[in-house]
């Protein structure tokens, strides 16, 4: 690991204006640490000042709250805490099972809502110093992957220049629910839809947010609506627990006497980035769900997918993720 | 490793040796023991950009309290392995991928391999070493051993400390729900059944004698 500076800091002010004193030299948030600290021993993270936002925790960015705007998150809110939540749970049981289902209890304890979706992919070549070509790690270097073993990369988002997946759960919960992310930073604070809180790789895979350097996430907000209640995540992956997806699907329906008023989807594991299934949300509106609604909407979700060699049967596969999702979904008794 | 990098330069401090070394000097400290680890003076030594300074804390472990400096580097893991000889917790990975470093910090489980020593100041951490009480296991040591929940014994310290938050959490009602709660914790030897019925074990004895 790199040498760094270490800070704490009691608040936000305090954070951004540390974040921001170097100028240049890069400087990285520790919340739960379980990328930060992971990637940094890697040497893949090089962060010459690490600046503790945990003690922010006894704070409003530690807490959970129902009002008449619908859910708010706090950023340091820690994933165990969200997926027991009984009101996520009841509310907006999508959120609640993204986070359980998600790594194990010890990182679940650890791990911060904010530093939950800005993890970084799980894609070998990135996490390996060793291969020099990452265009993720080192722009303009090439990518390992595309012709390298491509199982675990993204079928849709992708670019010639990066493949790799978005590896986290909560993130597609976040983005069917229509959510939104409070930032703050030294020039001050504004919201932005989640949805675009991540970029797709394009020609600039190094550039996977659009936070501005120094930014914090505040907190996240999740809209009251008609759908959250009929809501779950569906993650398939090669073991039973403790893995990231190979495809999962986050689903939230608004039925009337079970035609589909409004469906809301996003898709995990398959992508780039957290991706809402725009298409098949159209696909599904006025529809009943069934056999053949379901597997029209996967199809419409999965017809822009770009199999790389290892990773073609995750379009396949996302597919009938996407399908069980949804008639589970529809069945659900609420 | 930060350790490693510092003892191939100190060959006089590396190994085994610096190992007793700090062993010596904890056991003979008064309490609050005083760390300052021979990996920590050297970095500052070293210290010209301002980044190798030792950082300095208190942190409470197994309830005695620390007093002390080492690099920003330093994980949990390795204060409590290479500068406090508590060698109970495990390195499996180092990246967080097989639970054999679980220790509690404030009663939660945690993986000490990705957390930052400092980071963890003023917090109380317990580990294997500090479960037993005046001689006695605790009911999860015992539970372990009355089911054989273990062959080569090395994820054990991992699986008992995660073993006793799975309980404490609720998390242990069925057995499915005990191998949910437990999948952060890997067992090369494949001990799982033998360590589900230990949790089954320990669960009631656990809260019999928290009534006490
Ligand atoms: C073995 C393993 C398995 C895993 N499995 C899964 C899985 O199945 N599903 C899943 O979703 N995740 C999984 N994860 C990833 C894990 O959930 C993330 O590492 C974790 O959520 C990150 O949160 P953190 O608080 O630890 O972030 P940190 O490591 O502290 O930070 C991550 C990044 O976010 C930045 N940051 C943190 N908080 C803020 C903030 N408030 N504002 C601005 N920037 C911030 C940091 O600077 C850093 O760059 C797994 C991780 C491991 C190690
Ligand atoms: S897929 Fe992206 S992260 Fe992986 S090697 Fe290619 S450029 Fe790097
Ligand atoms: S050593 Fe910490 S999880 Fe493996
Ligand atoms: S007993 Fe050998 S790894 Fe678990």
């Amino acid at each position: 690991m790199r040498p760094f500076v270490y800070e704490r800091v009691g608040d936000w002010a305090a954070a951004t204006q540390a974040a921001g004193r170097l100028g240049s030299a890069p400087a990285s948030y520790l919340a739960g640490g379980t990328t930060l600290v992971d990637l940094m021993r890697l040497e893949v993270m090089r962060p010459e000042r690490v600046i503790d936002i945990n003690a922010l925790h006894d704070s409003r960015y530690g807490r959970i709250e129902f009002g008449q705007n619908g859910l708010r998150l706090g950023a340091l809110v820690r994933m165990a805490d969200a997926a027991d939540h009984p009101g996520v749970q009841r509310h907006c049981p999508v959120i609640a099972q993204a986070l359980q289902l998600a790594a194990s209890a010890q990182i679940r304890n650890m791990a911060s809502l904010g530093g939950n979706v800005l993890q970084r992919t799980r894609c070998t070549y990135f996490r390996d110093v060793s291969y020099a070509a990452c265009n993720k790690r080192n722009p303009g270097s090439g990518c390992a992957a595309l012709a390298g073993v491509n199982r675990m990369h993204a079928v849709l988002g992708g670019s010639d220049h990066c493949i790799a997946t978005y590896a986290g759960d909560f993130a597609q919960a976040l983005i069917a629910l229509g959510a939104s992310v409070d930032l703050i930073s030294a020039d001050g604070a504004r919201t932005i839809p989640f949805a675009k809180l991540h970029r797709q790789p394009g020609d600039t895979p190094d550039q996977e947010t659009t936070l501005r350097p120094g930014e914090l996430i505040v907190s996240f907000t999740v809209p009251a609506a008609p759908w959250t209640r009929r809501s779950l995540y569906l993650k398939v992956r090669d073991r039973q627990s403790y893995e990231f997806a190979l495809a999962s699907a986050a689903v939230a329906l608004d039925l009337d006497d079970g035609a589909v008023r409004e469906a809301r989807i996003a898709l995990g594991g398959v992508s780039t980035v957290p991706w809402r299934a725009a298409e098949a949300e159209a696909a599904l509106r006025g529809k009943t769900i069934n056999d053949q609604t379901a597997m029209a909407a996967a199809d419409a979700a999965f017809a822009g997918a770009q199999g790389r060699g290892h990773n073609d049967f995750k379009i396949e596969l996302g597919k009938r993720t996407l399908r069980r999702a949804l008639r589970q979904a529809a069945a659900l008794e609420i | 490793m930060a350790d490693d990098d510092i003892a191939a330069k100190n060959p006089q401090r590396s190994g085994t040796n610096r190992r007793r070394f700090l062993m010596a000097s904890v056991s003979s400290a008064a309490a609050p023991a005083f760390v300052r680890a021979a990996t920590a003076d050297a970095a500052a030594q070293r210290n010209s950009s301002g980044a190798r300074l030792p950082a300095d804390f208190t942190l409470t472990i197994n309830g005695r309290d620390y007093q002390l400096a080492v690099d920003p580097r330093t994980s949990l893991l390795d204060l409590l392995r290479e500068h406090l000889a508590l060698t109970g917790s495990k390195k499996g990975c180092d990246h967080g991928q097989c639970g054999a470093c679980t220790v509690l910090l404030d009663g939660r489980r945690v993986l000490s391999c990705l957390t930052l020593a400092v980071a963890a100041q003023g917090r109380a951490v317990t580990t294997i070493e500090g479960l037993a009480k005046a001689g006695a296991l605790h009911p999860m040591q015992q539970a372990f051993i009355d089911h054989d929940a273990f062959q080569c014994g090395y994820c054990t310290p991992g699986q008992i400390m995660s073993a006793i938050a799975c309980v404490n959490e609720g998390h242990a009602e069925t057995d499915a729900d005990i191998r949910e709660s437990m999948s952060g914790n890997l067992c090369r030897c494949a001990a799982y059944p033998n360590i589900v019925a230990a949790v089954r074990q320990a669960k009631p004895v656990m809260k019999t004698a928290s009534r006490d």
